[in-house]
């Protein structure tokens, strides 16, 4: 499986954020997108989700399920989480995991993985910020795709969690999934780096 | 289809719960409708001729008091991009988010009209008139609310943006509503005129507002 994208240009509210961007990630591969603040790296991670839409260029993806888009097989972790605080931990996930669809595994021991199990029956309102990213972290595990689309992934985590986010992360390589991940701290994991607008 | 029942009862859940918008609109239109007889005074018969437009009109800005909030929430909390990325095609999505704020926000609106009809004067005739065509109506508000929900987190405006676009497109609904509630009470017009322009109207909103609304939340994309 290989995605690939050339000569993607990004316009945002009338100003080019970036152009004539090539990128190619195969399966197993991570990828480090770095950049400064505002080169546009949650941008090009929205751009492969299909949350924006390119000015030029194509983003494609061959070898993966035909019968699906792109954004179909890609998980996006966003700065946001997507959680709603009325529900529990464990109905938000379910939630994720009716609504998305596809493949799907125990909700109950991801939330074991990330270490949510002991909070499942307590509203989301009541998490820290680190538990919300974790939140969102079993919510990729339960609906597997192959393409993760991370976001600053690592923010609010602490150490025990970023050793534990590591691992998915290898997992989820080991898998033959791949990671588009912008970021400003390393990841953790071996990755090539794809760096946009100069150097920071 | 199991994704779409997810989304309705994950919507309908969130409005029940402590601070959801289902309350809201009920207590708001308890209010309207239980202050209009303090403001008309003491006079029945003339209570009870304005009876159906005051329940219309509580209903209709109840339901426009929650509407806003429609696609706000799931947009500042990321939930809209991941539906957006889903396999649930947005227009389904949307049919299904509309069908949830119905649920949790309108038809609770029809269950207090009997109660409230007592404070307008109204008899058993009247007042089953009334609840009738709100159920017939009020999906015609919820669905081209929705659209003006949509443009909101397009345009990222909030609440007064999108009671003005929504209030045009609701008039027909509220003269059509409150003239076959007339026509159930006093006559002499016919019930079945009016009434069926109702129905056809919440039909044909069904049909536009998922379409249009799912176009500007897609046009609306950044």
């Amino acid at each position: 499986m290989q995605l690939s994208g050339s000569g993607i240009k990004c316009v945002r509210g009338g100003r080019e954020v970036f152009a004539g961007l090539d990128f190619a990630a195969a399966s197993g591969e991570a990828l480090a997108v770095v950049g400064r603040n505002g080169s546009g790296k949650t941008s090009l991670l929205r751009l492969i989700a299909g949350l924006l839409v390119p000015a030029g260029g194509t983003i494609a993806l061959s070898g993966g399920d035909a019968e699906l888009s792109l954004a179909e097989q890609c998980h996006y972790l966003g700065h946001r989480d997507a959680l709603k605080p009325a529900l529990s931990v464990a109905e938000n996930l379910a939630f994720w995991a009716d609504f998305l669809g596809g493949e799907r595994f125990d909700g109950a021991k991801s939330l074991a993985t990330v270490g949510l199990d002991h909070a499942a029956h307590l509203p989301a309102a009541f998490l820290s910020a680190g538990q919300r990213r974790r939140l969102s972290l079993a919510r990729l595990l339960t609906i597997r795709r192959p393409v993760w689309l991370l976001d600053e992934p690592t923010t609010a985590l602490d150490a025990a969690g970023l050793d534990m986010f590591c691992g998915l992360m290898r997992e989820h390589l080991g898998r033959g999934g791949m990671i588009i991940a912008a970021t400003h701290i390393p990841l953790g994991i071996e990755s090539r780096e794809l760096r946009i607008g100069g150097a920071v | 289809m199991t994704a779409l029942s997810a989304l309705v009862r994950r919507d309908v859940r969130i409005a029940l719960r402590v601070g959801g918008g289902a309350l809201i609109g009920v207590l708001f239109f308890l209010t309207v409708v239980v202050l209009m007889p303090f403001a008309v005074g003491p006079d029945l018969a003339l209570l009870s001729r304005l009876g159906p437009a005051i329940l219309w009109l509580g209903a209709l800005l109840a339901s426009l008091l929650t509407l806003d909030r429609l696609f706000m929430a799931d947009h500042e909390d990321g939930s809209l991009d991941l539906i957006t990325m889903s396999r649930t095609p947005l227009e389904l999505a949307c049919a299904a988010k509309a069908l949830a704020h119905w649920l949790a926000a309108g038809l609770p609106l029809i269950v207090a009209t009997p109660v409230l009809g007592l404070l307008l004067n109204l008899d058993m005739v009247a007042t089953g008139a009334v609840a009738l065509t709100l159920l017939a109506g009020t999906p015609a508000l919820t669905f081209t609310g929705m659209i003006g929900a949509a443009l909101a987190v397009t345009l990222h405006r909030g609440g007064l943006l999108m009671a003005v676009l929504v209030l045009p497109l609701s008039i027909p609904v509220l003269i059509f509503g409150v003239a076959a509630s007339q026509a159930a009470i006093i006559g002499p017009m016919s019930f079945g005129a009016p009434f069926s322009i109702l129905c056809a109207l919440s039909l044909v909103s069904l049909v536009i507002g998922p379409f249009a609304a799912a176009a500007s939340l897609r046009h609306g994309l950044d």
